[in-house]
């Protein structure tokens, strides 16, 4: 298989200026004719649906949450970047550019993340009609804040709620549309399989997750905005609902999953404290504006209370490592040298993994009232979680699973190897590279849904006139069959064990195996025992109630079963890339002073990968990566 | 710790519901209340009893997917959401009676799981500004004072969890409707659509059941977004004013 990532010709600057001069168009009257299923309500998902109802299409929008407003965008705590240059600090399009590549530790398609940049000044405008409060100054213009891998403040905010805001904004205009009469809404209504005909994804199944019925939808394109998939690691930031099903389905069904081994670890959560822990909370990376990031020098020092520890005794160690950018250094940087330090035994709190955040310099700069307005909600958020005044002690952070880069493949049109699927947000692979930069991921999922699909969606849909599906066509009913079939088969497994308890195996496998490092040794041990895990799964999961009416139980089956499959095709993916680049790193590619080592000699590509059948290896696809503008180097942030 | 829980339990939404009595054992203080509700329900699958059903997602106190009645307290006794409320601010040994969201518009369909769809819909009929993707003036082109801003968003940080018309013993909405007022009222983006906002959604209000304020403030003492009940006012000034401005034709 060859893929063709469909690169518009001409220059870097000029490509999407090309793109659009000569985009296919879509006449009113056709648009008209055209149903657009779009599954997740989240910033991509909202966003897109709006938009491409605006526009004139019949939107069909679901989502398993029981109203759009919830998706986890919501969650998002920092902020948004766009090249605008309001704060004249020498901010560009192209800074924003080979900030994002960089970041990415030159793993990114050079074409996207230089649209992603040229639109994100559009998303600030865009949002602000909408009605979104960001922060202020007092005369009356926009502020902003500087984030991790950036040396200018180009990140726009609302308190630490920015991603609440943003998705309200884009929920706001959904329901503009939904009253229209344009978008139809299903809420609580999660996508079960995908369905193909002739090769086009021209559908989707769905479990109503109120009633058990199982259904198909035909539409003439189907766009997947389902997020990432960090909850195969059990313990992580996202919501509890979020999951892989989605987008694992249509791998199965033949679309292309592309560098499932980047997941990033965000260095700034609240520590694990005990087994019965359902997930992790995070801490804005914005904090790190304003708090140190530090350990004791000494492993002897641990145990005592941090204002105990005079400053000599304190190793501010991501300032001592990275001078130009200390405390803002990325995340994939940040969190391995706060793992560096805990394995070292110099870790704070009773699990000794845990660093220091320290705000003291800054309120002594300040004022606790100005840090206070900065950061107010998640000062208390940590209160109420740690019992903990972090005004008066520093906060005990530890990198957590936060973001997923991998994703399915996609081309420059987000249209992946199935003709009529397409990926936006996070759930595609595409602009973020093997590590993402803080406040981009709002950036992608609004710039893929409001100003990158309204625009190559015709690409497809011009190919499309006149080619109706039959809804009830055999593929639907193979697909609803199938879904059902695999449905009864977990309800009548009648074993011993819970889903949490299969799931919480495999998170801390791939945790310990596929997490923070990765070795050839670890990764060979986890994928011979998710294979284990999962032929257990299958003859010794307990399901319990009925599958018609609501049953969470039997929901959480379904993703982690799915899980069980994909946590694997991770493993494969992490072991197959012989280097160390951004989220992925490998112990055994590394500098004396633990650096990655990437090797762009023989890595400078997309592994993507294609399914080949229960218990068969997946074929890998590469994508080289050409790089036209940008110079690889390696990364430093010294 | 241990606890005594009494929890509701509705087989779907016609059933008759019933409190069941169940023991909660060996709970971490550290745990949150949804976490002592997934030890519980691990146990229960156990020993072949149905898990409870309840709403939760991001569990960081944004999403507003919990509608758990606590005690008799939408979202129980700390104020702010259920998934953030930690087993240190129990008793040992207490009983915890654990219902869903109780309000005529949020039908419960099954045990503690509620319908809040009526939100949605008040949302549809007015709670957004018209404005079409790619047609925005450069954001800095309207300057907003940050006093006005700031006031705005402390309307905009509504959650949409339903606490505020479950607390009421009118089964109002309005201080969720009044966030979305207020925050869009505040606004110069806003005035377009000023008074079809107000006067539509507080009409779809009604449709839906909601009860009217009658002044308890019960909504605000339990809102985990600490939405100021004040703004109730606010929108029944801009309420009166755009029904004036209706009956002579003149409304935006």
């Amino acid at each position: 298989m060859i893929l063709d990532s469909k690169i518009p010709a001409g220059p870097l600057e000029q490509k999407w200026t090309n793109f659009k001069n000569q985009a296919k168009l879509v006449s009113p009257a056709n648009k008209r004719k055209f149903d657009i299923i779009i599954v997740g309500s989240g910033l991509a998902g909202a966003s897109a649906a709006a938009t491409l109802a605006e526009q004139g299409y019949k939107v069909k929008c679901f989502c398993y949450q029981d109203s759009p407003r919830r998706a986890h965008s919501i969650a998002a705590q920092g902020g948004i970047n766009a090249a605008k240059n309001y704060q004249n600090d020498g901010d560009s399009v192209y800074r924003l550019f080979y900030d994002t590549i960089k970041g990415g530790d030159f793993r990114s398609r050079e074409a996207n993340v230089h649209r992603l940049a040229e639109v994100s000044s559009s998303i600030i405008d865009q949002c602000v009609a909408q009605g979104v409060p960001f922060a202020r100054e007092y005369g009356g213009l926009l502020d902003n804040r500087s984030f991790g891998g950036a040396q200018v403040s180009r990140t726009f905010y609302a308190r630490g709620q920015t991603g609440q805001q943003l998705l309200l904004g884009a929920y706001s205009a959904l329901s503009h549309q939904i009253a229209l009469g344009n978008v139809t809404m299903y809420p609580r209504t999660e996508m079960m399989d995908l369905v193909l005909v002739d090769g086009h994804a021209k559908g989707i199944v769905v479990r109503d997750m109120n009633t058990g019925a199982i259904s198909s939808h035909a539409g003439d394109s189907v766009l997947l905005c389902t997020g990432g998939y960090g909850n195969v690691f059990y313990l992580s930031t996202n919501a509890r609902g979020c999951n892989v099903t989605a987008t694992y389905r249509a791998h199965k069904r033949g679309a292309l999953f592309a560098n499932p081994c980047y997941t990033q670890i965000h260095p700034t959560c609240i520590p694990v404290s005990g087994d019965y822990q359902s997930k992790l909370t995070l801490m804005s990376e914005s904090l790190r504006n304003d708090g140190r990031v530090w350990v004791p020098k000494n492993a002897a020092d641990t145990g005592k209370a941090p204002q105990e520890i005079p400053e000599g005794d304190r190793d501010y160690f991501l300032e001592r490592k990275y001078p130009s950018y200390g405390n803002l250094a990325p995340r994939d940087i940040s969190s391995r040298s706060a793992k560096e330090a805990c394995d070292d035994g110099r870790g704070v709190g009773q699990s000794g993994l845990g660093v220091y955040l320290d705000f003291a310099e800054s309120i002594e700069r300040l004022g606790q009232h100005t840090i206070e307005e900065r950061y107010g909600n998640l000062f208390e958020m940590y209160h109420n979680i740690t019992g903990e005044n972090a005004y008066e002690r520093p906060m005990r952070i530890y990198p957590a699973v936060h973001y997923t880069m991998g994703g399915l493949w996609v081309d420059y049109n987000l249209m992946s190897n199935i003709p009529g699927l397409h990926v936006l947000g996070e759930a595609n692979f595409s602009d973020h590279g093997a590590n993402r930069l803080g406040a981009s991921a709002l950036m992608q999922g609004l710039a893929d849904g409001y100003f990158v699909i309204p625009y190559t969606l015709g690409e497809y849909m011009t190919t499309q006139f006149g080619k109706k599906t039959d809804p009830n066509g055999p593929a639907f009913v193979e697909a609803v069959e199938s879904t059902k079939a695999r449905v009864q088969k977990l309800m009548s497994i009648n074993g011993t064990r819970t889903v949490d308890s299969f799931h919480r195996e495999l998170g801390l496998l791939v945790w310990d195996k596929c997490g923070m490092a990765r070795d050839k040794e670890g990764l060979e041990e986890a994928i011979r025992k998710i294979g284990k895990l999962r032929r257990e799964f299958w003859t010794d999961l307990k399901l319990l109630g009925s599958p018609n009416g609501i049953n969470m139980e039997l929901e959480r089956a379904g993703r982690v079963a799915d899980f069980l499959e994909f946590g694997e095709l991770m493993c494969v993916d992490a072991l197959a890339r012989n280097e160390s680049c951004g989220g992925h790193f490998r112990t055994e590619f590394q500098t004396p002073e633990g650096e990655a080592v990437r090797n762009d000699d023989d890595y400078a590509y997309v592994s993507a990968w294609e399914y080949k059948g229960q218990d068969q290896p997946a074929n890998l696809v590469k994508e080289p990566l050409i790089y036209e503008k940008v110079k690889l180097s390696t990364r430093s942030y010294k | 710790m241990n606890f005594y829980l009494e929890v509701w339990r509705q087989k779907s939404p016609n059933a008759e519901g019933k409190f069941e009595h169940y023991e909660a054992k060996d709970i971490p203080a550290e745990a949150s209340f949804l976490e002592m509700l997934d030890i519980v329900n691990n146990n229960l699958t156990g020993t072949g009893v149905e898990p409870i059903q309840f709403d939760s997602d991001c569990r960081e106190g944004i999403c507003g997917s919990c509608s758990l009645t606590i005690n008799g307290i939408p979202h129980g006794p700390n104020r702010g959401t259920t998934c953030q409320l930690y087993m240190r601010k129990f008793t040992d040994g207490q009983i915890i009676t654990i219902e869903p969201f109780r309000a005529d518009s949020f039908p419960v369909q099954r045990d503690l799981v509620v319908d809040r769809s009526a939100f949605d819909r008040i949302i549809q009929s007015g709670g957004y500004i018209s404005e079409r993707s790619g047609s925005a003036p450069d954001a800095n082109a309207m300057p907003i004072s940050k006093v006005i801003a700031d006031q705005a968003m402390d309307a905009a940080v509504c959650i949409g969890c339903g606490a505020c018309a479950a607390a009421c013993p009118n089964g109002s909405a309005m201080l969720f409707v009044s966030a979305k007022v207020t925050h869009l009222g505040l606004l110069p983006q806003g005035q377009p659509e000023r008074d079809r906002r107000v006067l539509n959604m507080v009409r779809q209000m009604d449709k839906e059941g909601f009860g009217n304020c009658s002044n308890y403030y019960a909504c605000e003492a339990v809102c985990p977004a600490g939405i100021p009940a004040a703004f109730i006012g606010k929108m029944n000034r801009e309420y009166t004013i755009a029904s004036i401005k209706e009956a002579v034709g003149i409304a935006v």
